[in-house]
């Protein structure tokens, strides 16, 4: 019997795939409580390593044109249908949940790439405006990315949950640093394997697993990042991320619906532009 | 730099010249030297107007709300600025004296009221205006002609040369010539500018010279911002927005526009050119805007008819009915201020 | 003699000031519990012009009471059309008396008739006019299928535009169904309270308005109380950070309109005249008391001087003086409190080596004044240049290429506002692309419509006011 390869468990921090500099990994069982995998433990410094990763592609992401990233999102699409075995693996193994349910999860995740990739080039249509001014101005409102976003994702179907919080994001043009789900981490990885064979580029989306009550704390409360979706957060972290989120006024959401454009522009801000109109 | 040039070609125009020491002076500076891409290069550097700006500014100007000593001030300082004005091709020497009557003293009741700024007629008319001027003690008036085939300016340079000589010998002091506007519009700014100093020349010593841009007809306040300085860099010691032919005219920020240019003018040369409105300015109420403007774009120094003129003729007789009613509290009505 | 304006100043015959005020409960001026008062003065004269109830916290529940029954007893009953034909009704009302409206805020406020008369209610009419053609409309609004007013809404404004920052908040929140208890500025009572009568008039329910006057701590219970579902807040960034902590947890939402320290770009093809304008109306419009101010004035090196020349021969020009005078230009400063600010922030801006420059001009012995002031020399380092001063100084920096200028600009934690400066329009498009701020005035500068969202980035607050975006705010399942 040949003794199958195991997959080391790693960040995605910057395109790459580092440990955590602390060393630390913690070990996720199954429903049954059978080892499967000691991912990395990310620390607050893999946290701000990952947030400058996120600020240093904001510039050229949101900078490509919206179909650039629409197709590259739908090329995350596309890579994921490759790979949907291994996800269906990881779920079910995780999860324990059925096959078809987990493969159901899987099949839902890569189509929400497929819909949020439509949007990228259409929600500054749907979204933004030009204004009636009473005077000689012409005046339009376009929807712009708000900058680098923290993630906690929903924990339920954490490959869905997480798909359904990235995609949104970085529709819209952020960059985004994802703490993955504590208990369900592995599906995030693979992802991050996924997208660093999607065209996108590194620090666009960066992936921690690890102990979501550490790093929560610091996402708050890192000056560096604009906004969070809080989805993922109990009440009493959601609250405390609040409170030290209101020291650079983050833009804090928490979502009870997926697959709407209002998760996209919950991330974006409006940006007004007058100019007069004469001769 | 910028000034030395432009003091260069003033002192061309203040000095009896040939179109050789024109050249050879401005060649060596290598800007405004009559040549096409010299204008172009001048004009270019002009920065732009920003329409929707200028009429917001001149708009806000308006708001200023101007009372009794003030007013009383302003309403003197405009009839001492009004060229009064006719220009109909029924003008006859009756109408012209009747002007000219009036020019000297604007009340026949009142004589703490000022004489007006000048006389403007047609140049086959500036001998009666100028004979019947002296003969009532209105010496001190000059009398002002229109001229280069006014209002058009359709015609060959021979033509307009021979337009300004007429009034120069017949007495004219003032020449308000038109500039080609057609030219302008064309591109062909040598032509417009040449034409200046040619008229510029003729009139030497012996009269002032008011360049008319036709802002009407030029449409765009960059444009009027341009013909300016054209005419500003081509000699002319007024300029001014219209013929009073052509609608709109004298609007606020047509002569914002035209009052800065003369401000940056003086900023970069040391000389002040004048400013003549004309056209469409029929009320006090309008009249006093004007001098707001003038106090709060060029400046006090030039709120004198030796730098800012208004070319009206319905004017006066308002101005007249307002400043009763400072003198003795009534309104007044139009029988109580001549007809002409 | 020259001419020199005389003065002009309009008639106070119009405004009928009470000695005391009540607050706005329930459709009727009530007492409050305490006999605490406190005065509003005119900053112009330091005059006390009257003596207003102090909301306290009891006072505050009062109204919020006032305000649930109101929202779910009538208001979220009456179909919107009818909704919208009251605040219909306001905006005429507030046309027909604008002029009471204008001195009545120049007095109270100190800024200039001028401006009062032509834009503070003006635009507060029209705000409240368009705003109710929304009301029956809420489902194109982009806030889903069934957009649902959020139920009692807190409102907390500043001094510097009170009435328009009323209708700013006021006519969305009424429009899309909310009821309102409003808190006034401590020192700008009055067109609130003139407004309540406004409301009386238009014979809008009982408790669907409710104004509560006060200072700090009438804004905290207002905050804090468990009914109010959402807050609007127009002030400073730091009490902006306060309420979002306070709020954290609660399920409330917010939007806050902040501070700024806006960026007004030059680049060296500008119409400069009207440049010169702009940047007059970027920092001493409303004595700069504008959150969203062009207070950086950023200047291409090559056109420095020129510009500098230009803009100091055109701030001589500016009128300060009585407000009520129609030629003034600018006006008193709000209070002594924020003109010791001014003059603080703006003494660190001698000694860190900056260059002042005012125009000679004659302050009034009385009253709160502060002159038109630049500050040349100024670099990103200096106090003045990332501080929110609040008051009529602009600090003056320079920039050498078109990445330097918005590099600079982006350089704050606030993002309210910006200003581009050009004549070519490839690169007003590229510049306002890149500046992170939510209004940005390209050749013009300090422009306002209800049609046009107003908010900021970043530090600056959080959501938009005005057009369709700023409406979404007050509906639930809206944007954001």
């Amino acid at each position: 019997m040949r003794i199958d390869i195991r997959k080391t468990y790693k960040l995605y921090i910057g395109g790459a795939f580092p440990r955590s500099e602390s060393g630390r990994t913690y070990e996720i069982k199954d429903a049954k409580s059978n080892f499967i995998a000691n991912p990395a433990q990310a620390s607050r410094k893999d946290l701000r390593d990952a947030v400058t990763a996120a600020r240093g592609a904001l510039g050229g992401w949101n900078g490509a044109t919206a179909f650039n990233r629409s197709q590259i999102l739908y090329r995350i699409a596309e890579m994921m249908e490759a790979r949907s075995e291994e996800f269906v693996e990881e779920i079910a193994l995780l999860e324990g949940v059925s096959k078809v349910a987990a493969k159901k999860q899987v099949e839902q995740a890569i189509d929400a790439w497929v819909w949020y990739s439509g949007w990228c080039d259409k929600i500054s249509t749907v979204a933004g405006s030009t204004n009636p001014i009473s005077g000689p101005f012409y005046n339009f409102t376009v929807p712009e990315s708000v900058g680098v976003v923290g993630i906690f994702p929903a924990h339920k179907s954490a490959l869905l949950g997480l798909v359904q919080a990235i995609a949104p994001v970085i529709a819209g043009g952020n960059t985004a640093v994802v703490v993955a789900s504590q208990k369900f981490p592995l599906c995030a990885v693979t992802l991050s394997e996924v997208m660093a064979t999607s065209d996108l580029p590194g620090g666009v989306v960066n992936i921690l697993t690890g102990i979501t009550s550490e790093l929560a704390p610091w996402m708050g409360s890192h000056m560096d990042v604009d906004a969070i979706d809080a989805t993922g957060l109990s009440k009493e972290l959601e609250k405390e991320v609040r409170v030290t989120g209101a020291d650079n006024l983050k833009r804090i959401h928490k979502f009870s619906t997926s697959d709407t454009p209002q998760r996209i522009l919950a991330f974006m801000e409006y940006k007004t532009v007058w100019h007069p109109i004469g001769i | 730099m910028l000034t030395k040039i432009f003091s260069f070609t003033r002192a061309m125009h203040s000095n009896p010249f040939s179109w050789q020491t024109f050249f050879r002076y401005n060649f060596d500076v290598q800007l405004v030297d009559g040549t096409d891409a010299s204008i172009r290069r001048f004009l270019k550097e002009l920065p732009g107007v920003d329409q929707v700006g200028a009429e917001a500014r001149a708009a806000m100007l308006a708001t200023r709300s101007i009372k009794t000593a003030s007013k009383k001030w302003a309403i003197d300082c405009a009839i001492s600025m009004i060229d009064l004005t006719t220009l109909e091709g029924s003008d006859t020497d009756g109408k012209v004296r009747a002007l000219c009557t009036k020019a000297v003293h604007p009340d026949p009741t009142d004589p703490s009221v000022p004489s007006v700024g000048a006389i403007c007629v047609y140049n086959d008319k500036v001998a009666t205006a100028r004979k019947h001027l002296d003969s009532i003690g209105g010496q001190a008036i000059p009398v002002a002609a229109v001229s280069t085939a006014f209002p058009s300016g359709r015609a060959s340079l021979e033509v307009k040369k021979q337009d300004t000589l007429d009034a120069l010998n017949n007495g004219a002091t003032e020449i308000d010539m038109v500039i080609d506007r057609g030219a302008f519009l064309s591109g062909d700014l040598v032509k417009v500018f040449t034409e200046i100093v040619y008229i510029k020349e003729l009139c030497g010593d012996r009269a002032h010279l008011k360049v008319i841009l036709e802002t009407g007809e030029l449409v765009t306040l960059d444009n009027v911002r341009k013909a300016s300085h054209l005419a500003m860099a081509a000699g002319a010691d007024f300029i001014k927005t219209s013929t009073g032919k052509i609608s709109p005219a004298a609007t606020a920020p047509v002569v914002l526009v035209m009052l800065e240019a003369v401000r940056d003018w003086y900023a970069m040369t040391g000389i002040r050119i004048g400013v003549k409105p004309a056209g469409g300015i029929r009320t006090t109420k309008d009249a006093i805007k004007q001098l707001v403007l003038v106090r709060e774009t060029a400046g006090e120094e030039w709120l004198t008819p030796k730098l800012f003129r208004i070319g009206a003729s319905a004017l006066l007789n308002d101005l007249l009915m307002q400043r009763m009613k400072l003198r003795n509290g009534n309104y007044a009505g139009p029988n109580y201020v001549t007809l002409d | 003699m020259t001419f020199e304006y005389s003065p002009a100043p309009e008639s106070t015959a119009i405004v009928d000031i009470s000695a005391q005020y009540g607050l706005f409960i329930n459709g009727k001026f009530v007492a409050a519990k305490g006999s605490k008062t406190f005065n509003t003065i005119n900053p112009a004269t330091e005059k006390v012009l009257a003596k207003i109830a102090y909301a306290h916290a009891s006072d505050v529940d009062k109204a919020v009471i006032s305000a649930r029954n109101a929202y779910s007893k009538v208001w979220s009953k009456m179909a919107p059309q009818e909704r919208g034909k009251y605040l219909f009704r306001i905006a005429r009302i507030m046309q027909e008396r604008a002029r009471e409206f204008a001195v009545l805020e120049t007095i109270d406020n100190g800024k200039p008739i001028r401006e009062t008369r032509d834009i503070d209610v003006p635009l507060a009419a029209a705000h409240f006019f368009y705003h109710a053609g929304w009301a029956d409309k809420l489902k194109y609004a982009g806030a889903g299928d069934n957009p649902r007013p959020h139920g009692v809404v807190g409102q907390i404004i500043p001094w510097n535009f009170p009435l328009l920052m009323l209708a700013w908040k006021v006519a969305p929140a009424l429009a899309t169904g909310n009821t309102v208890v409003l808190k006034p500025a401590e020192t700008t009572p009055l067109t609130a309270l003139l407004f309540a009568e406004v409301c009386q008039q238009a014979g809008l329910p009982a408790g669907v308005v409710n104004i509560v006057t006060g200072d700090g701590a009438t804004g905290s219970a207002l905050v804090n109380h468990p009914d109010v579902d959402k807050i609007a807040f127009t002030g400073s960034t730091g009490v902006g950070k306060g309420i979002a902590r306070a709020i954290a947890g609660t399920g409330k939402s917010a939007t806050l309109e902040l501070g700024g320290k806006g960026a007004n770009i030059v680049f060296d093809d500008s119409p400069i005249d009207q440049t010169v304008e702009g940047i007059v109306n970027g920092i001493f419009f409303n004595q700069g008391h504008v959150c969203c101010a062009g207070s950086r004035l950023l200047v291409q090196e090559n056109v420095h001087d020129e510009l500098i020349e230009k803009l100091k021969r055109r701030i001589s020009q500016i009128r300060v003086g009585d407000p009520l005078d129609k030629n003034t230009d600018l006006g008193a400063i709000n209070s002594a409190a924020q003109l010791a600010r001014i003059k603080e922030i703006s003494s660190s801006g001698d000694s860190e080596g900056a260059h002042r420059w005012s125009p000679e001009c004659n302050l009034p012995e009385k009253g709160f004044w502060y002159p038109p002031t630049i500050f040349t020399g100024v670099t990103q380092a200096n106090r003045i240049a990332q501080e929110e001063i609040f008051g009529p100084v602009l600090s003056v920096l320079t920039f050498r290429t078109p990445q330097e200028a918005i590099d600079k600009a982006n350089n704050t934690p606030y993002g309210l506002s910006a200003g581009i400066w050009t004549e070519k329009g490839s690169r007003i498009l590229w510049a306002a692309k890149q500046l992170k701020a939510g209004v940005i005035w390209a050749n013009t500068f300090n422009k306002f419509d209800p049609a046009s969202p107003f908010g900021g980035y970043k530090e600056s607050g959080w959501g938009r006011e005005g057009g369709r975006h700023g409406l979404s705010a007050y509906l639930k399942g809206g944007e954001k």
